[in-house]
């Protein structure tokens, strides 16, 4: 017996949340699957405390996004029981961990745009996105702080580190513009003074990559195609398996407490 | 997580140090003063120690794995927190013990290396399989539980820093306990299926979770120099009993078997155990229990593949202090 899909009423709001909900915890999970295999035990720790992180955010967000509903989902429901369609994450947090230069050029990429986002957030007009801003700002600082010191230690390392994190830049290039867009669900929210206009964001946003990928010896790539379809729930393939791994207790054993 | 009783017997080399200064040695243990890093110490006493800390610390990092192969599978989100938090929990053990090994002049490298290359031990009971989330709720109630029999001792070790160190450990690994016994009640609360989940978890850990105080006194052969130097305060088998018996109502109150047919409770309340399978503990510290190779190979394959990254971070230091150091002479 498998346990069907929940079923979401995305208002904007809703929806708003569920989309940052899932962005924390689809990047989360993802460093978490780090914890025990990273290159020295100092980021077994630190990658485990910045998933952690995330984990919580996605929690709190969750948690909001159900009691806007009111429809008797729950963090869990919203967690487990959406299947690829329904998730709502960037598709550039849903991307393979690869090599540890891929892991931190996600981070980074993801972290400078969040920290920039979380602060703006601060005065969201909605006392419970505030709040959840406040507490998020703090870590995605101390996240950008990680990934930024390992984009210039890999880039201005060995030739070989270098190389790895040209790679990875150039790879994941591509999934940043998702970033900046918004629907006009979100226009609303934008106008109401509840969600800030993350294309706001991008100029600087573009001065922190810029600043720090400079001193790592490295280049950001000219290409400006962007991928796109996280938000709308049409992801890469990747996100399937995690999925199929992360919900695979409440698939197979339905409706317990545990 | 824990250190096992696996040390084999040193060469006594005291001999050859100078026996008012082992003398002095010994007067200041029998007065339970704190051994530290720069004071004298025989050659075997700081060998004897570098060898346990460092296995402790080997079965810290190893003892991610089994733990950490639920992360991605917890079937809450409050679950996935809880085990991740604890996970780097246990890495932080092992960094702590690691620091508290380099005190006695080794340092992280060689132990590693020592650990990659099959020639320092971890705890047996890592090297059995984590298959169910029942496992995971196990792992804390009767791996930690017995890991903290072993440590709380510990925290009165001879050695200051081992000592230190294992107070904070100690505490760590209590919450760690109960979180472990609130998945299983949890468990036992739940369905029929929760149930036996629960129970077969706990017939497939029992056995080597008594393993893990080591052999039985009678065959074990570095306790006299341990207990003499105050780094080893009770013998395995006590240990091992002090266990079983706290144990045994906990898993009364889960509604819980323990898989000991013959187990009775004697005229002091003590509970007898039956005879353990000591040829399973010889073969899985030989290298043959249903996960050695499987840990090592993980733990080879995360140190080889990120070597790259340990060298980066080498030769981009080393490129800032020579730029620094260009700079200062400008």
């Amino acid at each position: 017996m498998v346990t069907a899909n929940i079923q979401v009423s995305e208002t904007p709001l809703v929806l708003y949340a569920l989309r940052r909900a899932d962005d924390a915890l689809i990047l989360g999970h993802r460093l978490s699957e780090w914890c025990g295999h990273a290159p020295m035990l100092e980021e077994d720790m630190a990658l485990s405390n910045i998933a952690l992180d995330l984990i919580g955010q996605a929690r709190e967000l969750y948690s909001y996004a159900a009691r806007v509903e009111g429809g008797g989902n729950d963090e869990d429901k919203l967690a487990y029981l959406r299947d690829v369609r329904q998730y709502r994450n960037l598709l550039l947090v849903e991307q393979p961990n690869g090599d540890f230069a891929q892991t931190l050029v996600r981070q980074f990429f993801y972290s400078a745009f969040a920290d920039l986002y979380w602060r703006a957030m601060v005065t969201s007009r909605d006392t419970t996105l505030a709040a959840i801003a406040a507490k998020s700002e703090k870590e995605s600082a101390y996240h950008l702080r990680h990934s930024s010191e390992w984009i210039i230690r890999l880039g201005d390392g060995t030739d070989e580190s270098h190389q790895r994190a040209q790679a990875a830049i150039d790879h994941l290039w591509a999934f940043t513009g998702e970033m900046f867009a918004v629907d006009d669900g979100e226009r609303a929210l934008i106008h109401a003074g509840i969600a800030i206009d993350p294309g706001a964001l991008r100029g600087r946003w573009l001065t922190t990559l810029s600043d720090v990928v400079g001193e790592a010896t490295l280049n950001l790539p000219q290409a400006d195609w962007m991928q796109q379809g996280g938000r709308a729930g049409r992801h890469s393939e990747h996100l399937g398996h995690l999925l199929s791994e992360l919900q695979s207790m409440q698939r197979t054993f339905p409706g317990q407490t545990w | 997580m824990y250190t096992q009783a696996l040390n084999t017997a040193e060469t006594d080399e005291r001999g050859l140090e100078d026996a008012a200064k082992a003398a002095q040695f010994q007067a200041r243990i029998d007065a339970e003063e704190r051994i530290e890093p720069n004071d004298w110490m025989p050659a075997a006493y700081r060998k004897t120690l570098i060898r346990q800390i460092s296995q402790h610390a080997h079965s810290e990092i190893v003892g991610m794995l089994p733990e950490g192969n639920w992360i991605t599978r917890a079937p809450t989100l409050r679950r996935k927190a809880a085990l991740l938090a604890k996970v780097q929990d246990e890495c932080g053990h092992g960094l702590y013990l690691y620091a508290a090994a380099e005190t006695l002049g080794t340092s992280r490298e060689e132990l590693v290396d020592a650990m990659l290359a099959g020639k320092a031990k971890y705890s047996s009971i890592f090297n059995y399989p984590t298959l169910t989330w029942a496992d995971i709720g196990t792992i804390g109630w009767l791996v930690d539980g017995a890991a903290i029999m072993n440590q709380i001792p510990l925290c009165r070790c001879s050695y200051g820093p081992y000592a230190r160190a294992m107070i904070r450990v100690c505490k760590e690994e209590s919450f760690h306990q109960r979180q472990g016994y609130e998945i299983m009640l949890t468990l036992c609360r739940g369905s029929d299926e929760q149930k036996a989940m629960a129970q077969d978890a706990l017939n497939r850990w029992w056995w080597p979770v008594l393993m893990m105080f080591g052999p039985p006194d009678a065959t074990s052969q570095h306790s006299d120099t341990s207990t003499k130097w105050k780094i080893k305060r009770f013998s395995n088998d006590e240990l091992r009993q002090k266990f079983v018996d706290a144990t045994v109502p906990q898993a009364e109150y889960l509604g819980l078997t323990i898989p000991d047919p013959g187990m009775t409770q004697d005229a002091d309340g003590h509970w007898r155990y039956s005879e353990i399978d000591w040829r399973e503990f010889k073969q899985v510290l030989a290298g043959n229990g249903p996960c050695n190779r499987d840990r090592m190979a993980a733990r080879r394959k995360a140190h080889e593949e990120g070597a790259w990254v340990r060298e980066a971070a080498a030769a981009y230091a080393a490129k800032r202090a020579h730029r620094q150091t260009a700079q200062a002479a400008e």
